[in-house]
């Protein structure tokens, strides 16, 4: 079986999404980097796999995706295992849970928690921009009154569908390792729950493999 | 099952349409933000973050709209999602995460700006709106593509990717700008068909505000 391909960087959060599922499942993966200073995301090449311009996108054979959500439960579902269920489409209650926290982390979490990468971080390394703290401080707030809901959840499960690492869990990998980069990843102490969770998915190999290649340069 | 929430959210109908579909027995139970009902105890055991809707089967509490939509698809019409179908089901999917990410995100504050915030007492942002029309026309342009290849968005097959965006597009048809997708005949005749859908009728009814 040919490695299927992710187009974009792989320190992009949303390619590491798609990642961290493939190192999950133990399927062969090659990264093939898209240029964005070059504007090769807007080639026609490249319009051809993601019509938005946007990355990742992916390449299995005949199948082309895009959407780095789409795309994960893609790898997911093909390369299923006794070992790797982490969507479990064969229980619908269990589905379900791992739907909604999935989308928690869409609506909920990420738009709290994005801002403070992306002021902290990204802005200032790769844009030259300076970090905004109005909007630091606005998106700390907020990220607070979720981490609350995600204390309770995590008080009663080891993870967040349930006692079953899924999907839900990894989606959180990429935005949440950046976080744990910038002044304000002490926040997660306030909530010990939350920490002890982050700080098991973090030991496991998939993500102790790609945050190495993640890591922001000093 | 209960579907809690108003039918003037886009996000609880969104529901509706896949319970509609799903030939699903239901029934929506109002919440009411005026009395601060979303914060009450009873409605955050089934939404701890307040919010509607929220879903009720049996002692199953789902919430975030799209979970639930996901939810009924999968137990009561299967199909509409093609999960025994890895080529299908990517399809659905990807669609899934346009109508979230790239189509609903745009629509969102439009609708915000003409239709709630003068329920608010408050004034339309004009600029808000005009700015989000313009990206929503680019987003258009690849939705008129894609449906110009397949009569629906994963392909030959109504899934629940074409059922998610009839909510948010029954409520902009609502608003003085429906016309944007007038330069795009393929989504315009897309939309006709699913306006025909009985499912998507009853719940257009559902949404108009009592006389």
């Amino acid at each position: 079986m040919a490695p299927v391909k992710v187009f974009g960087p792989a320190m992009s959060t949303n390619v590491a999404r798609v990642l961290v599922c493939l190192e999950e499942v133990g399927a062969e993966y090659e990264v093939v980097n898209i240029d964005f200073q070059a504007k090769e995301h807007k080639s026609p090449e490249h319009l051809a796999r993601n019509p938005f311009g946007q990355i990742p996108a992916f390449q299995d054979g005949d199948v082309v995706l895009f959407e780095s959500r789409a795309i994960s439960k893609y790898v997911l579902r093909k390369f299923k295992s006794p070992k790797a269920d982490l969507l479990r489409e064969g229980n619908l209650k269990e589905a379900a849970m791992v739907d909604v926290w999935t989308e928690v982390e869409a609506h909920q979490y990420n738009p709290a928690l994005s801002p403070v990468v992306y002021e902290c971080l990204i802005n200032p390394a790769m844009r030259g921009i300076p970090t905004d703290q109005v909007v630091v401080e606005e998106s700390l707030e907020k990220l607070r009154k979720v981490l609350e809901v995600y204390e309770a959840r995590l008080a009663k499960h080891a993870y967040l569908a349930g006692d079953f690492l899924s999907f839900a869990d990894l989606n959180h990998f990429p935005y949440t390792f950046y976080f744990m980069a910038t002044p304000h990843a002490s926040l997660f102490d306030s909530y010990p729950h939350v920490k002890a969770w982050w700080e098991r998915l973090m030991a496991r190999p998939s993500m102790k493999k790609l945050g190495a290649t993640m890591a922001p340069k000093p | 099952m209960k579907l809690y929430g108003a039918t003037m959210s886009w996000n609880v109908t969104r529901c509706a349409v896949a319970l509609e579909e799903a030939g699903a027995e239901y029934e929506i139970v109002p919440i009411n933000f005026a009395t601060a009902e979303h914060k009450s105890p009873e409605h955050l055991a089934r939404n701890p973050f307040g919010q509607v809707p929220a879903l009720q089967d049996g002692d199953l509490y789902i919430f975030e709209s799209r979970a639930i939509c996901k939810y009924a698809a999968r137990k009561n019409k299967p199909e509409l999602l093609k999960e025994g179908s890895l080529a299908e089901s990517a399809m659905v999917d990807v669609w899934m995460e346009v109508e979230a990410n790239q189509y609903t995100s745009l629509l969102n504050p439009i609708l915000f700006e003409c239709l709630v915030k003068p329920m608010l007492g408050g004034t339309t942002d004009q600029k808000v709106v005009q700015e989000n029309l313009e990206k929503l026309k680019k987003v258009l342009e690849v939705y008129e593509a894609r449906l110009t290849k397949c009569k629906y968005l994963a392909g030959d097959f109504l899934s629940l990717a074409d059922l998610n965006h009839v909510s948010a597009t029954l409520c902009l048809f609502a608003t003085p700008h429906a016309s944007v997708f007038d330069g795009y005949p393929h989504v315009k005749a897309w939309w006709s068909g699913l306006m025909a859908r009985p499912s998507v009728q009853k719940v257009a009814a559902l949404m108009k505000p009592s006389a």
